[in-house]
């Protein structure tokens, strides 16, 4: 009895240490950890809607989050917007270039009949007074956030020359309740967290999402059954098939091939938990490893030729890369005590890890291009799971504050993190989806 | 959010924990350093389910490990016989060991470790006597911590593994 009195009252305490968070659970908090010299100024003045009931969403809101939170571009705070103008006619240059902005976004929303929506948006040079972008969209109000985050892709990529990758999902997992009484929950949300879908609910822990390449399923582990299991999951019809369930050992740490068509996983049934491949239409599981150490965490290079993965052969933990078809594994990572849970950008530039040197885990990236230099891009302590952008622009990654994990989405050159509010409970497993289709 | 207001709730809910620990401390916390005097069944005397619940040593059914290590330390050797003598005298019981870590280190590599702190008490239950097909592992990793602070008092605690008996 007394131990469930003190159970209520640390719900209760945390309960109020939530309540007591001035920003609450709906907003999202921009946290500028460093300069933004060469972040782009750019307006995004609020879209005119001509007729029709008030929308539930602020397109310009949404794109300008996007912009702050991609580190690439610094927007107007909309309390600046001194003019609305809605079409690059009635842009009165002058204002904006007192204002130092380079460029302007401007737009509006018009009942398009059947209950969709028309949204047309420019893009203005300020400077030269050119027009870049004019386009327009047609879209059910509900899908109002994902049209906001096309719009903004489009400018990110005629700005920078790189694909936007705000109009695409993550996964993550969350926590609920306490001991015994844990909820775990299976989400998946767009790029800023809104629109969570749960897509599994267990109560025994859930780990590492992993998504196909098509954005259709996701890969899991599971221990509704009691141990760890391998699942993948159609996250539209919710359709699922068990891919790895050995009696003994772990069955986990799932990694799609970069064509679909094999699930990397480590299995130690054989004694040790060691990297195979399991082909998708036939079942066939070959092993990849074989030492006796723990290997685990495989991670596919973008062109699919090879493996990376988590191994302490060397006597603790670090990052090893082989051939897809196997053989003999090469360490890359050599500095700090030990590294862990790469994660490759699409470029195979990038490798992102957890590296952790005493008591303090943190997000690593090692950039291959230069050498293997290395740079942290998140403070710690107790951060894991970094997961790039399908365009390497950011990562989202898990850290822990207090009792409770939470979710930050980082620019790639750490100079921008904002925490994701996604949960009241615990969040943690982050995984950035692919590229979605029109 | 801006830093003083983020400032603000790390230091509420470290409020939180320190005053649930506080509440924590009145619940008694297996200890490894705590282990009453045992008194080994003698080899005649052959023991019976009942004295899970009643031997001082059977009670015992929590091995801790020190950090990033797998190795039993000594002070649990004589936890090891007697569960290891049960396995024998009771060729009917199975054991589940469910090995655990600290917080630090990634989710999937924990779940290595946890095995591997299983697989060394399998291995300590064997050389004691035990069967391997009375044994099975299972590894729950970082995933079911019973003290959730971030100090080493509290991962001392996570760092185990739970002798559960699946028949007596």
């Amino acid at each position: 009895m007394r131990h469930l009195k003190s159970l209520f009252a640390l719900a209760l305490l945390c309960l109020a240490a939530l309540v007591a968070a001035p920003a609450g659970a709906q907003s999202l908090n921009v946290d500028i950890v460093g300069g933004l010299k060469t972040a782009t100024p750019i307006a995004v003045v609020p879209f005119a809607q001509n007729g029709g009931a008030p929308l539930a969403t602020d397109v310009a809101d949404v794109i300008r989050n996007d912009f702050n939170r991609s580190g690439k571009f610094r927007a107007l705070a909309k309390s600046e917007i001194v003019e609305s103008p809605s079409r690059g006619a009635d842009i009165k240059f002058a204002t904006w270039r007192l204002l130092k902005q380079d460029y302007i976004t401007v737009g509006r929303i018009s009942d398009a009949g059947g209950g969709l929506l028309r949204v047309e948006y420019e893009l203005w040079d300020v400077n030269k007074q050119q027009s870049l972008l004019s386009q327009a969209f047609t879209a059910p109000a509900g899908d109002l956030r994902g049209v906001a985050h096309q719009i903004a892709d489009q400018i990110y990529e005629k700005i920078t020359g790189v694909r936007g990758a705000f109009w695409t999902r993550i996964a993550y997992v969350t926590a609920v309740g306490l001991g015994n009484n844990t909820t775990y929950s299976l989400i998946v949300a767009d790029s800023d967290g809104y629109n969570p879908q749960v897509v599994a609910r267990s109560r025994e822990s859930l780990l590492s999402p992993a998504w196909s390449p098509d954005g259709k399923k996701i890969a899991y582990v599971s221990f509704e059954s009691g141990n760890s299991q391998v699942y993948v999951q159609d996250i539209t019809t919710g359709s699922r098939q068990l891919v790895a369930a050995h009696k003994k050992g772990i069955n986990g740490a799932p990694a799609w091939s970069p064509d679909g068509s094999k699930l990397a996983v480590s299995l130690s049934y054989v004694g040790n938990p060691e990297i195979f491949v399991i082909d998708m239409a036939s079942r066939h599981e070959t092993r990849l490893t074989n030492s006796l150490s723990i290997d685990t965490e495989p991670t596919w290079s973008a062109d699919g030729q090879s493996i990376y993965f988590t191994s302490d052969r060397s006597g603790r933990p670090q990052v090893y890369q082989m051939s897809a078809s196997g053989g003999s594994p090469t360490r890359i990572s050599f500095e700090g005590q030990n590294n862990a849970n790469a994660d490759v950008s699409y470029d195979g530039k990038l490798i992102a890890m957890v590296q952790g040197n005493g008591n303090v885990y943190r997000i690593a990236i090692m950039d291959r291009s230069l050498g293997g230099q290395v740079r942290f891009i998140s403070p710690g302590p107790i951060d894991d799971s970094p997961s790039f952008a399908p365009n390497a622009s950011m990562l989202l990654y898990a850290a822990t504050e207090g009792r409770r994990g939470v979710l930050y989405a980082v620019s790639a050159d750490g100079q921008v993190r904002q925490r994701l509010v996604l949960s009241d409970g615990d969040v943690r497993e982050p995984a950035w989806g692919p590229y979605r289709q029109r | 959010m801006n830093k003083t207001a983020r400032v603000a709730l790390v230091a509420l809910l470290c409020i939180g924990a320190a005053a649930c620990s506080k509440k924590q401390e009145v619940k008694p916390q297996p200890q490894p350093e705590q282990q009453p005097a045992t008194q080994p069944a003698p080899e005649s005397n052959k023991y019976t389910p009942a004295d899970l619940d009643t031997d001082a040593c059977l009670r015992q059914r929590v091995v801790y490990f020190d950090f990033d290590k797998t190795e039993i330390k000594p002070e649990f050797q004589q936890i090891m016989a007697c569960h290891a003598k049960y396995l024998q005298d009771r060729p009917e019981s199975h054991i589940r060991l469910e090995g655990n870590t600290d917080e630090r280190g990634t989710r999937e590599y924990n779940l290595g470790l946890g095995e591997r702190r299983g697989n060394a008490v399998s291995d300590a239950l064997q050389a004691n006597g035990g069967s391997a097909s009375q044994v099975e592992v299972i590894s729950y990793g970082k995933e079911k911590p019973v003290c959730r602070e971030h100090n080493e008092d509290c991962w001392s605690k996570n760092r185990r593994v739970e002798i559960v008996y699946t028949a007596k």
